[in-house]
């Protein structure tokens, strides 16, 4: 699993991607209450937001971690939004997506460099 | 002696203990009554409104007529009295004690206003009534509009925002319309504080245009250096509260206005905070080009549970030729409705509702400005920022204060930095005020300062319930620090409000599964 | 001064305390160039009774309603409300309260806010309402840019039967977040000619009914025609008196639905504060603007109610928020939420019955006068005729007269191929002499 500094993670799969938030980042929103999930079949470029993770007090903004195109959503999330704080780094994933560009992954940060980024904060 | 009575106790230690966990058997807390949703009640045979019998048979509607059953309960007046008399029980009020919300103005509102607002010739006069028997209702706009312009030191008025954020976009609305005038259609960006009002960067967003961040100094006031660095020849306008949402007067502000006005672009100032000043400072001085005026804010009118409100804003004069109609003229004979863009408001953006805007706010407002004149006004604005003062200089020894040096204006800004090292949040100690019987400041607001907590206690607050605030403020204060060290008083900030009529609400439950209506 | 406590050993003390010399200490911040030294040129501070005078001299120039016979109406009517609804706008914990962001001390608003929102839903027809906007053209103008945010189009057809006003409303605000708008010409009988402007770029049409003319329509083909086309169907009511007896725009198949809400509860006011209601089908939940509030428990397991959904609200969102709308109308919505409750289901469809029997009275009256061709097929309370003269300047004499006699449709938009359409409103507060008395003049003055 890799990381970005806006504490999404991607988690490769051949050429596709599982892509959701961090530990850190469900934490730190508190109760998610809704999600805002990308569509399906729609392109995104690296940094682009696409998808929202609401809490009660706050809304925010989910970056694409890589590009590629979103070929699958969890829909789970829209019924039952809790699985993002259950589960950040597992059941609560965001979107599946087939990478366009695989050096991208390279770039991010593992885990050890993610935690050690979270202790700067 | 004659033994004709029976005697009952009459002292309190003549009765039984109860414990402090005492609940009713029935759900009710005394005088504070439980009451059901009208829904509930499932009564749609009752009305509490007597009209005649009528049958009749709407001939010329056919299937457009509504079958009978509405899902809507009625109510009789002896019902409907006590279900709303119930509720009302359930909500603090200014009327009842300090409300300290700061940049929310909680200020008392004088019951004259409302008596004039219900004149007949005021509230039951109709807004499309020939002009010719309206005369009296559209001089009392004009003379609004006139002591708004007096006080602002402003040239024009656009009186039909219904509210701070309508008047915004109304202003903003006039600055986009005298950029594309003047073939500078391009101007797309806006410079907006980061302490900012979370409706400037809403209000320019929705227009179409970008938001450019502006940094704070250290002492709270807009970034000089950083602020000259972002402007560029995209931008349209600067959106600056000031006195700001720190509750402190912007230094530079003429300076600033200079800046932005050499670089083409146009003033924005949300006036949200302008009974800070009124009567010492006039913005139009200050080198304002556009600024609405919440009306329930500095001019008094109710806040009624979130409104209606009224968004006047003065405008100068390179941007008062694009205000939306209608416009109210004085012609020299007789006043003017002007609604349909002609002549003088040839160059007006549109229209920002229906009719002329919140007759019922002019109205108590005007009632409010007459009745303390410009001395009076005057000594508001001096009163407001002294009660701020006090109150911060009767804290700041326990509470911490992120911008202590100088003067504040009209509200009071702390932040949590005290709070390090015991067990309470700037939420618990809020709501802990709730069980002493205060509403709860402002929270978490402006977002530049963490944990703040801004108090706002307006110039209708005698010294004697500033002593008593600042008196609670001071007991919570310490209760908070003690439980640095021990537990004991923890319960009392994490399980608050303690005796209000409801305890803290899941608010996560109500987002995931939104239930809006009964049934 | 009455309204301002401290007194100068007051504020003496308090300066003090602070450690400032005077008052002007305080405001040393303020560039020296921009501090008046003296109070601005105004009257100075007056007593009660002296300000009480000066509005009363201004309102006695006006021609009360409640003095005359009356019939203006055209998107604000004159209802009976009863008094019980001023009395507790009135009482303190209503009047004196803010926007209930800590619901443990509003539950009063609150609960009446869930009530208020029930009220609108039901009275609609429609799944969800909020708990407010300004007026009704302003919700109409937040129902076009819901349109756009759900559809992803940018087109926004308007029925000529639309209130002017709203239309011009409309566009304004279309136009600001770079929508276009297409605004029919105005017809009596408009709604037909919406079908034929409906494309793949239409995010919405926008309708009224009963229409500004006073037209009643059953707008179910319209919202079949819009929906299969991609877009969405907003009804627009100005008159909401009128749905307790027409069918609802829900039932009629509406997407969003924006009310005026003041005919019930709210005084006319020379046009406001009044009140928009907001509602919309279900699905579009999240994107409606406005504050909503929601059904919830406390820490002990009751019921209580909290303003919910507000990551759509500026606050939180700042420049992605679905619109800048920060107040609602909330003594305005009590008092709907009041005088609804005391009406009830009966009482509404009563007084809708009588406001239907009274206008068509006075079309028919009206009707037999040689030269008056009466236009509105079908409606409620509310009519157009076509006047042989020019229908301001018999406005202004009727006036003269002591008779508030209707709206000319070029007092909403000018164009002289209606120079002679009179609307006429007749509503509960008209009596059989005051008919009479306007049968009568119009004879006389045409």
């Amino acid at each position: 699993m890799r990381f970005t500094k806006d504490h999404e993670w991607v988690l490769v799969e051949g050429d596709t991607a599982l892509v959701g938030i961090s530990a850190y980042a469900a934490d730190a929103l508190g109760d998610v209450v809704f999600v805002e999930l990308p569509e399906v079949g729609k392109t995104v470029n690296q940094g682009d937001s696409f998808a929202v993770v609401e809490s009660v007090k706050a809304a925010s903004d989910v970056y694409a971690p890589i590009s590629g195109e979103v070929i699958a959503a969890n829909d789970e999330l829209s019924s039952s939004p809790e699985v993002i704080n259950a589960a950040p780094e597992g059941t609560g994933w965001l979107a599946k997506i087939k990478l366009s560009d695989a050096t991208q992954v390279e770039a991010l940060m593992d885990r050890d460099a993610y935690e050690a980024f979270l202790s700067t904060l | 002696m004659s033994m004709n009575a029976v005697g009952r106790p009459t002292r309190p230690d003549d009765i039984a203990e109860t414990s402090a966990e005492f609940k009713s058997l029935t759900g009710g807390k005394g005088l504070l009554q439980y009451e059901r949703l009208i829904f509930e009640k499932k009564d749609y045979t009752r009305t509490g409104v007597d009209f005649a019998d009528i049958d009749i048979t709407p001939s010329d509607l056919g299937d457009l007529v509504r079958g009978d059953d509405l899902g809507l309960p009625g109510l009789t007046e002896p019902e409907a009295m006590r279900h709303y008399v119930r509720l009302s029980q359930k909500n603090h009020a200014i009327d009842l004690a300090l409300y300290p919300l700061g940049s929310c103005t909680m200020k008392h509102n004088p019951r004259l206003n409302e008596k004039m607002a219900r004149l007949e010739g005021i509230g039951d006069i109709h807004p499309l009534q020939p002009t010719s028997t309206v005369q009296g209702a559209l001089e009392l706009m004009d003379t609004l509009a006139h002591w708004l312009k007096t006080l602002t030191g402003m040239p024009a008025v656009a009186l039909s925002p219904k509210a701070g954020a309508h008047g915004e976009l109304c202003g903003l609305l006039s600055i986009k319309a005298a950029h594309e005038a003047k073939g500078q259609g391009h101007r797309r960006t806006v410079l907006v504080p980061s302490s900012a009002h979370g409706t400037n960067p809403a209000t320019a967003a929705f227009v179409g245009y970008s938001v450019r961040e502006i940094a704070q100094t250290s002492d709270g006031r807009v970034d000089l250096a950083d602020l000259k660095s972002k402007i560029t020849d995209d931008v349209a306008a600067i959106m600056l509260t000031n006195p700001n949402t720190c509750g402190l007067f912007e230094r530079d502000i003429v300076d600033i206005a200079k800046l932005i006005h050499d670089a083409g672009a146009y003033f924005y100032c949300d006036g949200a905070n302008f009974n800070a000043i009124v009567g010492r400072v006039r913005p139009g001085d200050l080198g304002v080009d556009a600024m609405h005026i919440n009306l329930h804010k500095t001019f008094s009118t109710p806040h009624g549970g979130g409104g209606p409100g009224a968004g006047p804003v003065v405008l100068s004069e390179a941007l008062a030729a694009y205000a939306p109609t209608p416009w109210v003229v004085n012609s020299g004979n007789g006043y003017v409705l002007e609604e349909f863009g002609e002549e003088a408001s040839a160059a007006n953006f549109g229209r920002m509702c229906a009719f002329h805007g919140q007759m019922g706010m002019y109205v108590r407002a005007l009632t409010y400005m007459l009745s303390h004149g410009s001395d009076g006004l005057r000594q508001v604005a001096e009163d407001a920022v002294l009660n701020a003062n006090y109150i911060k200089a009767s804290l700041q020894d326990i509470m911490s204060v992120p911008f202590p040096d100088g003067p504040c204006m009209h509200e009071a800004l702390f932040d949590d930095k005290w709070l390090e090292g015991t067990q309470v949040t700037t939420l618990d100690f809020a709501k802990a005020m709730i069980d002493e019987g205060f509403h709860p400041m402002t929270m978490y607001f402006p977002l530049v300062v963490h944990g703040a907590m801004l108090i706002e206690p307006t110039e209708t607050e005698s010294k004697a319930e500033l002593d008593r605030f600042i008196d609670t403020l001071r007991a919570l204060a310490a209760s908070a620090l003690a439980t640095k060290n021990n537990t004991d008083d923890v319960a009392r900030f994490k399980n608050a409000p303690h005796l209000a009529p409801t305890r803290r609400l899941d608010e996560t439950k109500a987002a995931r599964q939104p239930k809006l209506t009964y049934g | 001064m009455r309204y301002l406590p401290l007194n100068e050993a007051d504020r003496a003390q308090m300066l003090a305390t602070i450690g400032a010399k005077s008052v002007d200490d305080l405001f040393v911040d303020v560039p020296a160039s921009a501090r008046l030294t003296a109070p601005v040129d105004l009257p100075r501070y007056a007593g009660e009774m002296e300000v009480e005078a000066q509005i009363k001299a201004m309102a006695a120039k006006n021609l009360s309603p409640s003095r005359v016979p009356f019939f203006v109406g055209a998107g604000a009517y004159r209802h009976h409300v009863p008094s019980t609804v001023d009395h507790i706008i009135q009482r303190s914990e209503f009047l004196t309260s803010y926007t209930p962001y800590q619901p443990e001390i509003a539950q009063g608003t609150l609960q009446v806010l869930f009530e208020f929102q029930t009220q609108v839903a039901r009275l609609t027809g429609m799944p969800v309402a909020n708990a407010s906007l300004y007026d009704g053209s302003t919700a109409a103008a937040e129902g076009v840019l819901m349109a756009q945010r759900i559809t992803k189009r940018n087109k926004a057809v308007m029925s000529g039967g639309l209130h002017p006003h709203y239309t011009h409303t409309v566009e304004t605000l279309a136009h600001a977040v770079g929508m276009e708008t297409e605004a029919l010409t105005p017809a009596v009988d408009a709604e037909a000619e919406v079908l034929k402007h409906i494309d793949k770029d239409t995010a919405c049409v926008v309708v009224q009914t009963p229409n500004v003319f006073g037209t009643a329509t059953d707008l179910t083909q319209i919202a079949e025609a819009a929906q299969a086309a991609g877009a969405l169907l907003i009804v627009v009511v100005t008159e909401v008196m009128s749905l307790g007896l027409l069918k609802s725009p829900g039932e009629m198949g509406a997407d969003i639905v924006a009310v005026e809400g003041q005919s019930i509860g709210v005084p006319l006011s020379f046009g406001g504060p009044y009140v928009g209601l907001f509602a919309a089908k279900e699905k579009y939940l999240r994107q409606m603007p406005g504050r909503l509030c929601g059904e919830t428990v406390d820490a002990d397991g009751e019921r209580g109610f909290v303003l919910t959904l507000s990551t759509r609200e500026q606050h939180i969102r700042r420049d992605k928020a679905t619109s800048n709308i920060c107040t609602n109308s909330g003594l305005c919505a009590l008092a709907f939420s009041i005088h609804m409750s005391l009406l009830g289901q009966e009482g509404l469809k009563r007084v809708a019955k009588i406001n239907y029997a009274k206008a068509h009275a006075l079309k028919d009256q009206l009707a037999s006068i040689a030269g008056i061709d009466a236009l509105t097929p079908r409606f409620f309370n509310e009519f157009t005729i076509k006047l042989p003269k020019v229908a301001a300047e018999i406005v202004e004499v009727l006036a003269a007269k002591g008779i508030l006699g209707g709206v000319p449709f070029t007092r909403l938009h000018k164009d002289a191929a209606f120079d002679n359409h009179l609307i006429i409103a007749v509503t509960e507060t008209v009596s059989d002499t005051d008919m009479s008395a306007f049968v009568a003049a119009l004879k006389e003055v045409l």
